[in-house]
């Protein structure tokens, strides 16, 4: 089983990198573009013996408690069986 | 009385604040191994500089969930005194031990240079041995010190006097030229609801001493040396 | 037997048909692909000098100070009290150009690495960094991601990056130039060498993994670029200072147990290189079983084993039965350390995999047999112009001081700087910006002073002379910060050596740095060669870079150059006349190079520098400030602008050489210094020089807000310091804001 983490900043946290992207963008000569903001990607492989449900959870804990920081981050947690 | 410098893998300005605390102050200090848990003897606890575990995660991310850190919290539920400087405060606030979190720098470079900081309270631990009002030149170096929290939180700090450190001009005024990473209301350090835990993003150890150029971050550490006298005596 | 290898694939090692005949006649047979690996990145010219060394012999390289010449990780000199310091320079180009940020990281770890090995634990960084020009695209690029990737390393790492230069010229435009330097302090006793000593003594492979980065590396820095290189992308090794932080802390900590013989770091060309000189050096050999070697992926060959250039890696020798004490060590600080082969006794580096041979090759064949190349030198055709162009002097002087104080290589540094950490370990009491940066020792009563210094304009227009200036400038910067210069170390950047032309301008720097380094009694202490700077088919400016060293006896000496108190008197020491010849004002504003350079004489810059130092430890004289890039009228605007520790102030100055005002402001001259001082002890300073035979004059006054300068009793200058100031200090910001 796998498992993929997007760790995103909230709305309305500034996004300065995200921003600095958009120009870049911008500056390529591309106007398709209406705004940026960028994060964090994790790929994990879950460890075999784990059930599901636990898994789930687990992760989810993860996710929430380490891998994101609540005061900034929002996060979404996808598995793959 | 003692001080503890808590050495994190990547800790590079632990040896700094050692050096101010017994050489320029003179005080008993010692330094504190990550994988310790025992903080019994120690008075006051430096979270210093540095890039812990390569802040591989967020700044201060895995350094928070080390085990000498498990006891700084209870530490400083306890009433401990605890100041974090840097990565020090960058620790603190993922910790939960202060409101907040520090972001990338608003420039996105990092940043290494003296700067205006007005000292925003003097009835505290670290903050007795100045004036209100007072500016200092400090230097800051990092990254990612771009203070941020919730309006509430904010207001919560300002209301509360928590505000310790601003970045201001040489005027003593909160401009946004003078603030060097974007933090909200130019807050360059925040003390906690009950006063004992101090996260600061500039480096008062490398303000120490006039041959580097300025002693105006001295008054931190000569402060907390005067309060744990005092606490020493009463007790 | 058969020839195992078609030319294709021996040229795609690097070797020529006669290198590869030399190998099988070493061998006495072929080589395996293994072997041909090996030999391929030892006898590369980034590691084998195969070009330079004929001529680097004519170095100095011994002095009083001088506990270790080149041939090592390090030089290293003494600065008494029981104290020495390690230092050295090296090169990091090619890999800067494809990506920028890890190319500037790992060059900064690599030299760090260098300082380390030998027992030392570093405390300052410096970088010499020329980029194409600044208002174009691919330099933004280049230069902002080799500034990010230097100050990633080296803030993480814990080491201040204290100082160094900073330049700008489109010869640099595909082929940037990124010198890293480190200096790092050590007991004299404590010292440690690259050996591998002790029949039978166990050696231990310690820090990362080994992957597939960089394999063939040394080998991409010994050929020219061509736009295929842009996409060799795959073989740029990624750093990792945390890792190497723990890395240092880990050595230290085994070298202080006494259970370490000998280390040496994996750089270029990885387990190979330190395989064969720690065998080499130790007049050992060295047998490693490959299935021991950490791997980070899987499936690697020997061939790959042996060429990767992963990163943050070092080979140990360990006493006989101490090896399990070593390995605990490096276990607390979290990195593998594992036992992967003994010393032997048979002068051989062996390599086994699941105990069978893949290669066996005595290590003299990969040293001291390696090619050397007594290449053709050719003065190069086309005799630059000597002569100045007519209206070079038909210029508002106060306009072209404005352009000058915003031309990029003038220009504040700030915006490079402010991205390094230079403070850090509290030991930094001259901050960037100055003319030299001035480290204290805690260790000792002492401060060093340290600096690098290259002319590549200079160089090109006359290498030997060009060379002379640069290693006196690097001795005047340090006098001025009131130190006394003990050592260089050298990085010596250079387009292709099989151009006749380019070796004959090689040669030229080899001896006219030996002359000047010989008058400083500043010996070379060891550096680095980097070869085949070019780029479809047109090269860099020859640009030999100095790195400097000097000792300061006591700290409250250190010196800056910025004028400190209204009122005090300005002086200027030394009176070489200035001259336009490839000077910044002709290259900045009428965007010509051209000669002849202005004349050196070595004995009396040597006098010059004396007099300074000692006015400086005599307590007269409050600041001091080489006289050179821009001319006088440059360096008397630097010397009024503000700092870190000091407002911006004003001077008024009366000039008078018997020369027109534009030369008299902007042509450039060695041995001369601007000097502050209360007006009292203007005379004491007289004295002092007339004593050491120099010419010194009062030709100012410090104060008010305005920088007026007159010449021959007209007014040539006369603008707010602040104007002149805002000029300097924005130009590289805001150059690479462009796009943002």
């Amino acid at each position: 089983m796998k498992a993929e983490v997007y760790v995103t900043l909230k709305r309305g946290v500034l996004d300065p990198q995200g921003k600095a992207i958009q120009h870049a963008i911008e500056a390529n000569g591309s106007d398709a573009i209406a705004a940026v903001r960028q994060g964090k990607y994790f790929e994990i492989e879950v460890a075999p013996a784990l059930e599901p449900a636990a898994a789930r959870a687990e992760l989810d804990r993860i996710a929430r408690e380490i891998l994101s920081n609540p005061v900034i981050e929002d996060y979404r947690l996808e598995i793959h069986e | 009385m003692k001080f503890g410098v808590v050495v994190f893998p990547g800790s590079n300005c632990d040896h700094d604040a050692y050096h101010v605390i017994s050489k320029v102050i003179g005080q008993p200090v010692d330094f504190i191994w990550h994988r310790d848990s025992n903080l019994d003897g120690f008075d006051c606890i430096v979270l210093p500089g540095g890039f812990s575990y390569g802040d591989y995660l967020r700044t201060g991310a895995i350094a928070s969930m080390s085990p000498v850190m498990r006891s700084v919290v209870g530490f400083a539920n306890h009433g401990g005194i605890v100041i974090g400087i840097c990565n020090g405060f960058q620790i603190l606030c993922e910790s939960g031990l202060l409101p907040g979190a520090l972001l990338r720098n608003a420039s996105l470079a990092f940043a290494c240079r003296h700067v205006n900081l007005r000292v925003e309270r003097t009835d505290t631990v670290y903050t007795r041995d100045y004036e209100r009002g007072q500016v200092l030149s400090i230097p800051i170096a990092h990254g990612d010190g771009n203070y941020f929290c919730d309006d509430e939180t904010l207001a919560r700090l300002e209301g509360e006097g928590q505000v310790l450190f601003r970045y201001v001009d040489s005027k003593g005024d909160p401009t946004p030229e003078s603030n060097p990473n974007g933090s909200r209301n130019n807050i360059a350090g925040i003390v906690n609801d009950r006063g004992n835990v101090l996260g600061m993003m500039p480096h008062p150890e490398r303000a120490s001493e006039e041959a580097l150029g300025s002693a105006d971050g001295r008054g931190v550490f000569t402060s907390l040396a005067a309060a744990l006298a005092e606490l020493a005596k009463a007790s | 037997m058969q020839q195992p290898f078609t030319p294709e694939v021996i040229a795609e090692h690097g070797l020529t048909p006669s290198e590869y005949d030399r190998i099988v006649e070493l061998l006495e047979r072929h080589p395996t692909i293994v072997e041909l690996g090996i030999f391929s990145v030892m006898w590369s010219e980034h590691c084998s000098y195969k070009s330079s060394r004929v001529h680097l012999k004519r170095l100095p390289t011994t002095g009083e100070c001088v506990v270790q010449g080149p041939g090592e990780n390090a030089g290293i000199v003494d600065i008494g009290e029981g104290y020495t310091v390690a230092f050295k320079i090296e090169s990091h180009n090619h890999p800067s150009f494809i990506e920028p940020f890890q190319g500037a990281a790992t060059g900064v770890g690599g030299i760090l690495r260098d300082i380390f090995t030998m027992g030392a634990r570093p405390i300052a960084a410096m970088n010499s960094l020329h980029f194409g020009d600044i208002d174009s695209q691919g330099t933004r690029r280049v230069a902002d991601g080799v500034v990010r990737g230097i100050g990633h390393y080296g803030n993480c790492f814990g080491v201040p990056t204290i100082g160094g230069e900073v330049h700008f010229s489109d010869r640099y435009e595909k082929n940037p130039l990124v010198n890293a330097f480190a200096l790092g302090i050590m007991k004299r006793d404590q010292i440690f060498l690259g050996k591998a000593e002790g029949v039978g003594n166990p050696v231990i492979y310690v820090g990362a993994k080994t992957g597939r980065d960089g394999i063939h590396g040394a080998t991409m820095a010994s050929a020219e670029f061509d736009d295929e290189a842009l996409e060799k992308r795959p073989t740029v090794q990624v750093g990792d200072p945390f890792l190497e932080k723990l890395l240092l802390e880990a050595c230290l900590e085994a070298m202080r147990s006494g259970a370490v013989v000998g280390i040496q770091d994996m750089g270029a060309a990885g387990l190979t290189c330190s395989t064969c000189e720690m065998g080499f050096r130790g007049g050992t050999g060295v047998e490693i079983e490959l299935d021991l070697v950490p791997q980070r992926e899987t499936g690697m060959t020997p061939y790959e084993i042996m060429l990767s250039e992963s990163q943050e890696r070092m080979l140990l020798v360990a006493s006989h039965g101490r090896a399990r004490e070593v390995i605990e060590i490096f276990h607390k600080w979290e990195l593998d350390a594992v036992v992967v082969g003994r010393v032997t006794d048979d002068g051989k580096m062996r390599v086994l995999e699941h105990g069978e041979v893949v290669a066996e090759i005595p290590n003299v064949f990969l040293t001291d047999e390696a090619p050397v190349y007594h290449r053709p030198l050719a003065r190069p055709e086309g005799e630059v112009v000597l002569e100045l162009l007519h209206d070079a002097l038909d210029v508002d002087a106060e306009g072209a001081l404005l352009e000058l104080l915003a031309s990029p290589n003038i220009a504040s540094k700030e915006w490079v700087y402010d991205q390094y950490d230079h403070m850090v370990r509290t030991n930094t009491v001259v901050l960037p910006g100055s003319d030299a940066a001035v480290l204290r020792v805690k260790e000792t009563r002492k401060a060093l002073a340290m600096t690098l210094d290259s002319n590549a304009r200079y160089c090109e227009i006359d290498p030997r002379l060009g060379v002379m200036h640069a290693v006196a400038e690097a001795a005047r910067n340090l006098s001025v910060t009131g130190a006394r210069p003990l050592a260089v170390t050298n990085c010596m950047n250079f387009a292709s050596p099989e151009r006749p032309e380019t070796m004959w301008q090689f040669s030229e720097t080899i001896d006219g740095m030996s002359e000047a380094c010989r008058a400083f009694d500043t010996p070379v202490t060891g550096g680095n060669v980097s070869f085949y700077n070019e780029t479809d088919g047109r090269g860099i400016f020859p640009t030999p870079v100095i790195g400097m060293v000097g000792l300061i006896d006591d700290p409250k000496h250190v010196t800056t150059q910025w004028f400190a108190k209204e009122g005090h008197a300005v002086v200027l020491i030394g009176d070489e006349t200035p001259a336009l010849g490839g000077s910044e004002y002709l290259a900045t504003v009428r965007g010509v190079l051209t000669g002849p350079l202005p004349g050196l004489d070595l004995d009396r810059e040597k006098a010059v520098q004396e007099a300074v130092r000692t006015a400086i430890t005599d307590e007269l004289i409050v600041s001091a400030h080489d006289c050179s890039d821009g001319g006088i009228a440059v360096a008397l605007a630097e010397c009024c602008f503000s700092s870190y520790r000091l407002p911006a102030v004003g001077a008024t100055v009366d000039l008078d050489f018997g020369l027109d005002a534009i030369t008299t402001l902007f042509g450039e001259a060695p041995s001369r210094v601007i000097a502050s001082a209360p007006v009292g002890a203007v005379a004491k300073i007289a004295e002092i020089c007339r004593r050491i035979g120099v010419p010194c004059r009062q030709v100012g006054i410090v104060g008010g807000d305005r920088l007026r300068i007159d010449v021959r009793g007209a007014t040539s200058v006369d603008v707010r310091v602040a104007d002149l100031e805002s000029a300097w200090r924005s130009r590289i910001a805001a150059a690479m804001a462009v796009g943002r």
